[in-house]
């Protein structure tokens, strides 16, 4: 097998530019994801049963059907309703309403987890059950939460790769745009596995650093 | 006549198919110290549980003061109107309330343990609300504590700073439920101790517990529950030295040869 250097070489800048993209697009989405995911994860453990069905609802949905039919919800159905973005925000949003469900099963479950006699403490303190929920389980659950949730960030930057369908031109648009004019799909398919694994190394590294950096009681 | 704090009328609980409170009734005087004694599963945990409402009644009444307690009746001895959430949630407030397993907040500090309920609460400023708590941690003889976080605590010093959090939110009754039963032989003097301190102020009292030296000498009257009654009630001298039922006889040997 004939390896082509020189492509290589010319790819790696061009890649480059693709990765930024990448990156804005996960880090944007995973702000939002997480905001989105406390807030769903809250109300999934509100008092109130309707709220409580319309988070179920919304995460059966999203667990429900394949993140790419998602994305063409965002893009392509929304605009028809009058909600436009351009590519790279409709990407954005698709991601982040994607990783908002399942960010919120795992606040759900972390602050579920936290025992009993927490709440009834605060509770017998006259706390609501906001107020609980808030100012003594979260809390408590942030520590646990994080292994799951840079699962989740794991999950997100990889399907960030999807947008490239609704030419977004994240790094693998950046790498398909090589291919389709030079014909190199040995090197820029191992080189964009390359960019990935270093971007996800990066991330679980960063994660395990913080996870050690959260006190433990 | 003296009115209540608290009255208890004709108490029901059931939990499936097991009833554990039997239209139980009982008042509690101002700066009164009852201490329950019993078999476990005679109810008196669940009992103490469903004053501050931590589990419903499923039947009967709890009057604070001039009261009901989680809720209102539309007119006397008719319809149960619940209370709202946060007026509810005030209200468990002033039943102060120390569990077994002390269940401090462990991402707080000992003061900040304090200050929360105040603060959040109570609607205290940060400052006042944490001032406060420096106060109730000295009446617990914990203030060179007050930075340490509960992990950095002996159970007994864990349980002192819980009678300290339930002190700050100003009840009008403090509930205990086994307080020393989670604790090392050697930590259980200290708690008995700001609990006989406690009692001599003038706080009104209700204590669930096994320590009988502590109920012999706190205690203005003895509760001794069994199968979801009170079977026996009176003061020290009379349940300990001269018990009437045969239940309650039996009970004290147990408890007293272990």
């Amino acid at each position: 097998m004939n390896i082509d250097w020189e492509i290589i070489r010319e790819s790696v800048p061009l890649l480059a530019e693709g990765m930024i993209v990448t990156l804005q697009v996960s880090a944007l989405s995973a702000i939002l994801g997480l905001f989105l995911g406390i807030m769903l994860g809250l109300a999934a453990l509100s008092k109130s049963r309707p709220l409580r069905w319309l988070v179920a609802g919304y995460v059966d949905f999203i667990r429900g059907t394949p993140l790419l039919i998602q994305i063409f919800l965002v893009f392509f159905v929304l605009p028809s309703i009058g909600i436009r973005f351009d590519e790279f925000w409709a990407g954005v949003f698709a991601l982040s309403l994607n990783a908002g469900a399942f960010v919120g099963e795992v606040v759900r479950g972390g602050v579920g987890s936290i025992e009993r006699g927490q709440t009834e403490a605060a509770m017998s303190i006259g706390m609501r059950h906001r107020q609980v929920l808030v100012q003594i389980l979260l809390p408590q659950a942030y520590r646990q939460m994080i292994p799951p949730l840079t699962n989740e960030m794991i999950s997100l930057v990889k399907n960030s790769s999807l947008l490239s369908v609704i030419s977004v031109y994240e790094l693998t648009r950046a790498g398909q745009a090589i291919i389709s004019v030079h014909f190199v799909p040995f090197e820029i398919y191992t080189l964009l596995a390359l960019y990935y694994y270093v971007l996800i190394k990066a991330l679980s590294w960063l994660s395990a650093r913080l996870e050690r950096r959260l006190p433990a009681w | 006549m003296v009115s209540p704090v608290i009255r208890v009328e004709q108490l029901e609980k059931r939990f499936g198919e097991n009833t554990v409170l039997r239209s139980v009734s009982l008042s509690v005087l101002p700066g009164e110290t009852v201490v329950i004694i019993g078999a476990s599963g005679s109810g008196k945990t669940t009992f103490l549980r469903c004053l501050n409402r931590l589990e419903v009644p499923d039947g009967g009444s709890v009057w604070l003061e001039d009261e009901t307690v989680g809720g209102t009746f539309i007119n006397p001895g008719g319809r149960w109107r619940p209370m709202p959430e946060a007026q509810a949630a005030l209200q468990r407030s002033q039943f102060g309330f120390v569990f077994q397993r002390f269940n401090l907040f462990p991402h707080l500090t000992a003061r900040d343990n304090v200050a929360i309920g105040p603060q959040k609460v109570r609607g205290l400023s940060q400052a006042d609300a944490r001032a406060l708590a420096m106060k109730e941690l000295a009446r617990v003889h914990l203030t060179e504590h007050a930075d340490k976080r509960p992990a950095e605590l002996s159970g007994g010093q864990q349980q002192r700073v819980a009678i300290a959090r339930a002190l700050a939110m100003k009840p009008k009754v403090m509930l205990f439920d086994e307080p020393t039963s989670a604790l090392d032989p050697e930590l259980v003097q200290e708690v008995l101790d700001v609990m006989q301190e406690l009692a001599n102020e003038g706080m009104t009292m209700v204590v669930v517990t096994h320590e009988m030296s502590f109920a012999r000498t706190a205690a203005d009257r003895i509760i001794y529950m069994e199968g979801g009654i009170i079977a026996e009630q009176g003061p020290p001298s009379q349940i300990f030295d001269a018990p009437q039922t045969e239940g309650a006889r039996r009970f004290l040997r147990h408890i007293t040869n272990r």
